[in-house]
């Protein structure tokens, strides 16, 4: 308990934040990207911005897990659902994101569908145990932090001999990700991204370490800071680089040493590399697809191989039209940049990814930032949309 | 000679080992028995032994409050209580926070055919202790039998009526700018209770429920004269829902400082643990207030006095705001809006 309120100390804070307004450079803006949804999450339910100098701003980037599921992935877990008619196990985050036909697996659970939420893989592998005559698929999803727990998972219903559990793999690579928005038009050529360097992941970065971030830092020029998810941390990361902006270094540092190392755990890495294989592309919301940016499970194991064993084919779904969460996701637009943000698409009704998990954009913004437009604009007459809002 | 037609032998209830069967709610003489050997034998008193399809009750010369609540609560007994209290407290609560005295409830059982006997005596012990601590009476009840698998162990229904005098007049529409909002105590208690038990979470302190009845609290509160606008228990949803439906039903703003919001360290290490916001942690059996600034003291002082409200204080304030915003100053020094939480984050806990 104590270790929490520790990390979130107002007075630290404070401190902090006169260090950064004394740092920046009156002449110049900073902009920087927190990869990590769970540092998108952790800015916006702070306020962490209202400590920030004018100069300094955030953009919201790619590494929340439900965000960057295209729908063509959870229509094939509604496939699952509903003609296969497995018990399908997927993470509470999961159920509402939008997919093709209105679907959604919380819809499709209200057709018959047999959709179980689960905190973790495990939850699933009892389900598989309890339920020897039906069949179960955990829809894996995530980046490099889950991935060991379904790796474990995999071998363990293979010790065990275990005939109706599999796996609906969708994990996906932190780099990956971060080389495709570096390496994205916007960014390189156009400048209408202007990135000036990244906050790291911080659990993403106890299993993968802080070395494959070098490449970026050396071959893009952008300072890279791992941090960890407390307010306080993404504070400290923050003056960093600041600092190293001002001194003109682009190199990785590591705010969150008391648990990132430069090679990661080793044994994780060991575990996944014996369960899974790189993917030669996969379909990302918002980023297209991105080559070598996702795994599947090995020959060895593909009787846990959901798309193997119910010989599924992926089959890519555009986005609504009106939805920006692709142009979020790379931080080419905010959410208010969105012409049904707050209107149509609110977290009781989303219509793109960004507004499902907290960890998504517009949801952190409808959820926890919402007043600053009206005080930004207050022509603008949102007061019709929130009472309304308020009587569903 | 006597007679060869013995007396009619009915086996008592097993209630160790029996269990519900489609028979206790066939209107037979099983249910008959279910009802005088089990309900009226913890929860009887001179109404329901009235014994017909209907209760009189006695002429009550004021306004009445009724309110009514389902209980669907999983598991069925959780750290703390049981659905058996629950189902009196929570209804007890949204009848006492009107301001009025509960005194009579009413209670429809739907049962899951093979619940164990024992554990539904259980439930009913723990509803006739409950509501004895209330002051309620139940005054009528019904039992329906589902077959196995169309249940889930025991639904409850219950309302509530009390009794409303004259010249209290509470409500969510009456928030002024420049009010008061005061927490009876620790937030996020019951749903924490429940969400820790079924994952399975370990805490060197076990956190329990909440769940109580507030009528005591709500009377003192009442009798203090302080100029109280709304009182309301956050159930469901939790704090954050109680307030914004506070905001939006009297067109005002409400600011929070986070720093002052009680939440047990307990609670707070499991939801950080699952990643939850303990303001939308649902509570069954703490309240908020919103009074006159210059009654705040008086009303604090009066709460604090009660058991039930050693731990209350002043989070927040009522501004003026169209839209209605409830915001909170964080801990860390930034501020940040309090919304609604979108779909169920957790299902069944009530
Ligand atoms: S507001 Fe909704 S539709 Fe618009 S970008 Fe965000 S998630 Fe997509």
């Amino acid at each position: 308990m104590k270790y929490v309120d520790e990390f979130r100390d107002g007075e630290v804070a404070k401190g902090l934040a006169n260090a950064i307004a004394a740092e920046v450079r009156p002449d110049r803006r900073y902009n920087f990207m927190e990869f990590c949804g769970g540092h998108t999450h952790a800015i916006s339910r702070y306020g962490v911005p209202d400590l920030l100098p004018e100069s300094v701003r955030m953009i919201h980037g790619p590494g929340c897990p439900v965000c960057v599921l295209p729908i063509g992935r959870i229509d094939l877990a509604i496939k699952l659902a509903l003609e296969n008619g497995v018990i399908l196990c997927t993470y509470a985050d999961t159920v509402r994101v939008p997919a093709s036909d209105g679907l959604s697996l919380m819809r499709a659970k209200a057709r018959g569908g047999d959709i179980r939420m689960v905190y973790a893989v495990t939850d699933a592998l009892k389900i598989a145990r309890d339920n020897p005559d039906k069949e179960v698929v955990f829809f894996a999803i995530g980046f490099e932090t889950t991935t060991p727990p379904t790796a474990v998972a995999i071998k363990q219903a293979d010790a065990e001999g275990m005939q109706n559990f599999s796996v609906l793999c969708c994990h996906v690579l932190t780099p990956s990700a971060i080389t495709n928005i570096l390496e994205s038009p916007e960014v390189r050529e156009l400048g209408t991204v202007p990135l000036d360097g990244f906050i790291g992941p911080a659990h993403v970065s106890t299993i993968i370490g802080s070395r494959p971030y070098e490449f970026f830092a050396e071959e893009y020029r952008k300072p890279v800071v791992i941090a960890g998810f407390e307010p306080l941390d993404v504070m400290q990361a923050i003056l960093m680089l600041v600092r190293q902006v001002n001194e003109g270094r682009a190199e990785v540092e590591n705010e969150f040493t008391r648990a990132v190392t430069p090679d990661g755990n080793l044994k994780a890495q060991n575990l996944v590399s014996d369960v899974f294989e790189l993917r030669r592309s996969f379909e990302w919301r918002g980023l297209g697809e991105v080559p070598y940016s996702a795994l599947k499970i090995r020959e060895r194991y593909a009787q846990f191989d959901a798309e193997a064993r119910y010989q599924l084919e992926y089959r890519p779904v555009a986005d609504n039209k009106a939805c920006e969460c692709g142009a979020i996701l790379r931080g080419v637009k905010k959410p208010t940049d969105c012409k049904i943000f707050g209107n149509v698409c609110t977290p009781e009704n989303p219509m793109g990814s960004c507004m499902v998990s907290s960890e998504g954009a517009c949801a952190a913004h409808y959820t926890y930032g919402r007043h600053k437009d009206v005080e930004r604009d207050v022509e603008q007459d949102v007061s019709s949309e929130v009472a309304s809002h308020g009587h569903e | 000679m006597t007679s060869p037609v013995k007396k009619g032998y009915t086996r008592p209830l097993d209630l160790k080992h029996g269990r519900v069967d489609m028979s206790h709610g066939g209107g037979g003489r099983a249910m008959v028995q279910l009802m005088t050997d089990l309900f009226a034998k913890h929860l009887g008193n001179e109404y329901l032994a009235q014994g017909n399809d209907g209760t009189w009750l006695p002429a009550c010369n004021g306004r009445l409050v009724v309110s009514t609540d389902s209980h669907v609560v999983s598991p069925l007994f959780f750290p703390g209580g049981d659905i058996g209290g629950l189902s009196v407290h929570g209804t007890v609560n949204d009848v006492a926070v009107m301001g009025a005295t509960p005194l009579y409830l009413t209670a429809g059982f739907i049962l899951e055919e093979g619940f164990p006997l024992a554990d539904l005596a259980r439930i009913v012990e723990s509803m006739a202790q409950a509501a004895a601590e209330a002051g309620v009476k139940l005054v009528a009840g019904d039992t329906k039998v589902v077959e196995q698998g169309k249940g889930d162990g025991v639904f409850i229904t219950t309302t509530g009526i009390g009794f409303l005098a004259d010249g209290i007049h509470l409500s969510g529409d009456l928030a002024q700018p420049g009010d008061v909002l005061l927490v009876s105590g620790t937030v996020g208690d019951h749903g924490m209770a429940i969400m820790s038990k079924r994952e399975n979470l370990s805490f060197d302190a076990p956190i329990l429920s909440d769940s109580a009845s507030l009528n005591g609290l709500t009377a003192a509160m009442l009798a203090s004269g302080a100029a109280i606008r709304v009182m309301r228990d956050p159930t469901r949803g939790g704090l954050a829902a109680t307030i914004n439906e506070i905001a939006h039903q009297s067109g005002v703003g409400i600011h929070l400082e986070e720093a002052a919001i009680p939440v047990q360290p307990a609670v707070e290490a499991a939801c950080e643990l699952l990643g939850l916001d303990p303001l939308n942690i649902a509570n069954e059996g703490k309240l908020i207030a919103i009074c006159a600034a210059e009654d705040a003291d008086r009303l604090l002082a009066a709460m604090r006095a009660h058991p039930q409200g050693q731990q209350a204080v002043i989070i927040g304030k009522v501004v003026e705001d169209a839209n209605a915003f409830v915001q909170m100053k964080t801990r860390f020094g930034g501020r940040r809006m309090v919304d609604w939480l979108s779909g169920e984050q957790l299902p069944r806990i009530c």
